[in-house]
């Protein structure tokens, strides 16, 4: 039986269910790791292009084992994923849903930089995921994952972690 | 050699060797953020490196691991300053903020190489980087105005490491091609941003600056010519890549 091909929008779809392997309410698509869907008509062939938030991110296997389960489990023929540094990441990348899924998550949502240059005052600026307030000082720039930064709130007087902007 | 080839050999080795150097502080770190602090830094410096070896790769040269894990001393481009031990938690910190405000500074400049895979590496790196001389000033601020001990500390390393950072910007003979060609604004230039910005962040401390451009570096690394620390280092690193080179990881 001939299957017509799958769109682009419905890949997009399935691969909501693929999560960050270390922050399971966020998907790879709304992390902005996803970078770019190819469906090729004849065949119904699909190329995802993914992007590391991290250079040295040590996930990138898993996600793209991942990925391709994924859309193989959807009938998907053939799916190549594609890793690269063409479109360098940036905190900007991650979409509104995301960034609710991060303070679901109990992490910190990078502030939107908008173009803006990363200085470094930037990066020790955060928002407390648990009392939404901002009287906060940086703790470390080096959290539990490459990703994560350790802040400490004074009015909740806890630690909290960031998603780092970058 | 071609100054493509020239240039990520010199840009990969630095991040493997002090990735691996900063590794080396896992599980001993004075306080347990520095520990994650510095076994982070190892994992970027590790994944940076894998970027410019796989660039490297493209180019025509062996395979990351093969290139990271197959070669001696004398075949390696890094500057002296990465390969010396970690030594005490003061010269390990004075290295990192000496090497890392150069390493900022160099891929904000390669962010707009000529050579287009060379600079989309350099535009994710410089972002990641921003942390590493963030966390080293914080760190350089903190004990340059702390207790006499850590002041008389943080000074004498300054003193012992600066002749060696100055070894980040050895040329090699591809330097004059390096920026003709619009792959890179050169060493030189690069020093004297790094002097600049090192300047800044070293008069909000008590600690004093010396006469850089005075002091002789230590050059000989990017020729080759490595302390009698490097080798020892290399061996370690490889110890379970040689026990079987053709394993699946």
């Amino acid at each position: 039986m001939h299957q017509a091909p799958c769109t682009k929008h419905q890949v997009l779809e399935w691969l909501q269910a693929v999560k960050d392997p270390e922050i399971p309410t966020i998907s790879l698509v709304d992390l902005g790791v996803v970078r770019g869907v190819e469906v090729d008509e004849a065949t119904g062939n699909v190329r995802v292009h993914l992007t590391p938030t991290f250079a040295g991110c040590p996930a990138m296997d898993y996600m793209k084992r991942d990925v391709e389960r994924t859309l193989l489990a959807h009938g998907v023929p053939v799916v190549e994923v594609d890793i690269s540094l063409r479109e360098a990441w940036s905190s900007d990348m991650l979409t509104e849903a995301g960034r609710e899924a991060l303070r679901q998550h109990k992490l910190s949502p990078p502030p939107v930089l908008d173009h803006q240059v990363l200085d470094l005052d930037f990066l020790e600026y955060a928002e407390c995921p648990n009392c939404h307030g901002n009287n906060t000082e940086l703790r470390t720039p080096f959290g539990a994952t490459l990703c994560r930064a350790v802040h400490y709130c004074h009015d909740c007087r806890q630690l909290f972690e960031q998603f780092k902007p970058v | 050699m071609d100054p493509k080839l020239d240039l990520l050999y010199r840009l990969a080795d630095d991040q493997l060797i002090l990735g691996h150097r900063n590794s080396e502080w896992n599980g001993l770190g004075p306080i347990l953020e520095e520990d994650i602090a510095f076994s982070s830094m190892a994992q970027d410096k590790l994944g940076h490196s894998l970027q410019l070896y796989s660039l490297l790769h493209q180019l025509g040269e062996a395979e990351p691991d093969t290139v990271a894990f197959t070669r001696n001393a004398p075949q390696f481009h890094c500057c002296q300053l990465v390969e010396l031990p970690i030594g005490e938690y003061d010269f390990s910190l004075t290295r990192h903020f000496l090497f890392d405000h150069a390493e900022l500074l160099r891929f904000e400049a390669l962010a707009t190489s000529t050579y287009e895979p060379l600079a989309q590496v350099a535009r994710k790196l410089r972002g990641e980087l921003k942390y590493h001389v963030l966390h080293a000033n914080t760190w350089m601020k903190r004990l340059g105005t702390a207790t006499e001990e850590a002041i008389e500390r943080m000074q004498r390393s300054l003193n012992f490491t600066l002749p060696y950072a100055l070894g980040i910007f050895e040329k090699t003979d591809a330097e004059a091609e390096i920026i003709s060609t619009g792959l890179f604004v050169g060493e030189d230039e690069l020093r004297s941003r790094w002097l600049e910005s090192i300047t800044k962040v070293v008069a909000q401390t008590a600690l004093e600056m010396p006469d850089v451009l005075s002091l002789a570096p230590v050059a000989g690394g990017r020729q080759g010519q490595h302390t009698e620390f490097l080798q020892p280092l290399l061996d370690e690193m490889a110890e379970v890549f040689r026990l079987d080179p053709t394993a699946d990881w």
